[in-house]
């Protein structure tokens, strides 16, 4: 039943990123419409996957490696819903949908076995928050990798006075970049405070608070620092546009690159 | 009489084929517009006819008994009511019929037959057109349905192809680009350098998308005062400019200066001012007023004129190729209205009416003949003739009803109903 509802997912937003390419090529409102629906029957089959998932471990979908690339798939669709009701890109799915995919296949390559759970329950605690706060800023940092992308193909076309087909398709800039510093605003502190309960949980477990892992927490201090240059920079001295796409894109490599460092 | 064609013929002239002395001297005067609606309409070979008059077109759609015939009345009517004769006027008029008259109406509609590719006006001015000729109870069913479906095709054109989002003048194209820069122009300013008449016409365009705050700045301290006047905005000393230029998110150069006046520095100092938030400047002056070097810094974005001329022309070849899909669209819905038109054909549903009950007649009656054996010939025929005159009776005055039914606002209704009730869809 879970594996069905896994491929039903898949499969749906397989057809929904096709169908977004196609409605950012030929605009047809009834593309995009069929698009949404299909991105949100993806969703509810995700959802009744993670559900029977945690029924069966019972916790939640965040302790494996193929758990997190699931929980953090559903949290961007989540969050790409949310962002699309409030800024009407409907463009942003052509975007951020094929990486939903993308996460969404690898985690089908990876382990279905169950991790073992720690006995304290004071440790579960703070890894629940751990991990639950991590993957809600991930999901944050999507969508603003996201919209940085798609402002560096505005700013480029603007800039060089090339104005093709996206130009008239994608967003002005300021909304694009308003949407990057949001975005980021909202999945940084989630970030941070996933980072924090990750040390407090280390030190439940009689772990250094903190460690110089080269693979472990080098790339994540990497990441919050990218992230809080972009965060405040922006406050500060006013970083925004081109650098602010730059480092949302950055950013988010970094996160992908730690994931993986993490599950080798 | 009941046709399987629409009917529909369309009389005109445009800017195409016929200059604008021509053109004005066939135009309809609005207010009596009316007045040439119901004098048409009340002619017997004309059903229902709508005009449509602008400074680029003259032309009148109306459903006639007879096409050939009707064609003829139109341009008589025209060449009568403005005292020309037809002779001078014939090689100017186009006319078409039917399914060609539908398509011609969804083209101009939809703009693909207008000066400008895909200018909005136009669809205004055929809305116009509709309802005055509605008031004037000049149109029946078949145009009512034609003009909304033409709505329909303009909106959906407009929608699914890019038609009409690519600007095609300077300012047009100007503004297109500040809202691809800024979104909302509504909290955003302008600053005018020079007064130039092409720079004041890209303000007032800006304005009328919102922008609020504007800064005028000229060598003439009172030319600045006048147009900032006109503009609602604030006048600026020709120094001053430069200290004030970070206040501006979008500024117009037009002075006549026969060197650059805003280098790369000023607008250095003016983007740090503003902590990065982007700067969108139009220089159409000739020769150039801002370095061009200008537009290497990050957050800034410089067009001068024949950057702008090289959008409209980009625009004006993509409204040529959106063109193209807008006449798939128009296409389908050609047929699509068509398909509306045959289902108030009422001669197939009475043919079949007919042989339904002729059919039972023939089936009662032989199965009444096997019995009564006795019968002559003759008798047998006037059982015949006595049922089939019942049936006539019985059918005569549904047939009649429907026929003029069919030709009323819920026709379809009513054609329905008998095929339902007759079970002539089984």
């Amino acid at each position: 039943m879970d594996k069905i509802s896994f491929n039903l997912s898949l499969f749906s937003y397989l057809m929904a990123s096709l169908a977004y390419f196609v409605y950012l090529a030929y605009r047809r409102p009834l593309v995009s419409t069929i698009a949404g629906w299909t991105v949100a029957f993806g969703l509810l089959c995700q959802t009744v996957t993670i559900g029977i998932r945690s029924s069966q471990t019972g916790h939640g979908p965040y302790t494996t490696s193929f758990e997190v690339a699931l929980f953090l798939a559903w949290l961007m669709v989540v969050v790409y819903f949310l962002t699309e009701w409030k800024y009407k890109i409907k463009d942003l799915g052509a975007f951020v949908i094929p990486l939903v995919f993308i996460v969404l296949l690898f985690s089908a390559f990876l382990s279905k076995d169950a991790a073992l759970v720690p006995e304290s329950e004071e440790v579960r605690f703070w890894l629940t928050m751990h991990r639950t706060l991590s993957i809600m800023g991930y999901a944050a940092f999507s969508i603003a990798f996201a919209a940085g992308i798609m402002y560096l193909i505005q700013e480029h076309q603007v800039k060089t006075k090339k104005l093709g087909i996206m130009y008239f398709r994608m967003p002005s800039l300021e909304v694009l970049d308003d949407l990057n510093f949001k975005v980021i605003m909202i999945g940084f502190p989630l970030f941070t405070l996933g980072f924090m309960t990750g040390s407090i949980s280390n030190t439940q477990m009689n772990l250094p608070f903190f460690s110089w892992d080269l693979t472990r927490t080098l790339p994540l201090v990497a990441t919050w620092l990218i992230y809080s240059l972009v965060f405040f920079g922006r406050m500060m001295v006013g970083l925004r546009g081109k650098k602010a796409a730059q480092g949302a894109i950055l950013g988010f490599v970094t996160v992908i690159g730690t994931y993986f460092l993490h599950i080798l | 009489m009941i046709s399987t064609e629409p009917n529909l013929v369309l009389v005109g002239v445009n800017h195409k084929a016929t200059p604008v002395e021509i053109r004005e001297k066939l135009a309809f005067n609005q207010v009596k517009l009316e007045a040439s609606l119901e004098q048409l309409v009340s002619r017997p070979e004309i059903a229902e006819n709508i005009i449509l008059s602008t400074c680029n077109r003259v032309e009148i759609y109306a459903r006639v008994d007879d096409t050939d015939q009707g064609i003829k009345l139109l341009k008589d009517f025209i060449c009568d009511y403005h005292g020309i004769s037809r002779g001078s006027l014939d090689q100017y008029f186009y006319s078409y019929t039917d399914n060609q008259a539908v398509e011609h109406l969804f083209r101009v509609s939809a703009s693909l037959d207008s000066m400008i590719l895909g200018e909005a006006q136009i669809l205004g001015q055929v809305k116009d057109a509709y309802s005055t000729a509605r008031a004037s109870s000049s149109t029946g069913l078949v145009l009512n349905q034609l003009f909304e479906k033409a709505f329909n095709v303009a909106k959906k054109v407009r929608e699914e192809t890019g038609i009409s989002e690519r600007g095609v003048s300077i300012s047009s194209a100007a503004v297109e680009l500040a809202k691809k820069i800024f979104e909302d122009l509504e909290n955003h300013s302008v600053m005018l350098v020079g007064t130039g008449e092409m720079a004041e016409l890209a303000a007032k365009h800006l304005i009328s998308y919102g922008v609020k705050t504007v800064y005028v700045a000229s060598r003439t301290y009172e030319r600045a005062v006048s147009l900032a006047q006109t503009l609602n905005g604030c006048a600026l000393g020709f120094d001053a400019f430069k200290e004030e230029l970070y206040r501006a998110d979008i500024v117009i150069t037009s002075t006549a200066a026969p060197n650059f006046i805003i280098s790369k520095e000023m607008i250095e100092q003016a983007i740090d001012k503003r902590k990065n938030k982007p700067i969108f400047l139009i220089d159409i002056a000739v020769p150039r007023d801002i370095a061009p070097e200008v537009n290497d810094l990050e957050n800034v974005y410089l067009y001068d004129i024949d950057d702008l001329q090289n959008v409209v022309n980009a625009n004006m070849e993509e409204r040529q190729k959106e063109a193209e899909s807008a006449m798939e669209i128009i296409q389908q819905e050609v047929t699509n209205f068509n398909n509306w038109f045959s289902t108030l054909d009422a001669v197939p549903t009475i043919v079949e009416m007919r042989n339904r009950a002729e059919m039972m007649r023939l089936n009662e009656v032989d199965k009444t003949l096997k019995t009564l054996t006795h019968l002559s010939d003759n008798d047998q025929k006037a059982i015949h003739q006595l049922t089939q005159s019942l049936v006539n009776k019985i059918l005569h005055k549904p047939t009649i009803n429907l026929k003029k039914k069919t030709q009323s606002q819920d026709g379809h209704v009513y054609l329905k109903a008998i095929r339902h009730l007759f079970h002539l869809d089984d």
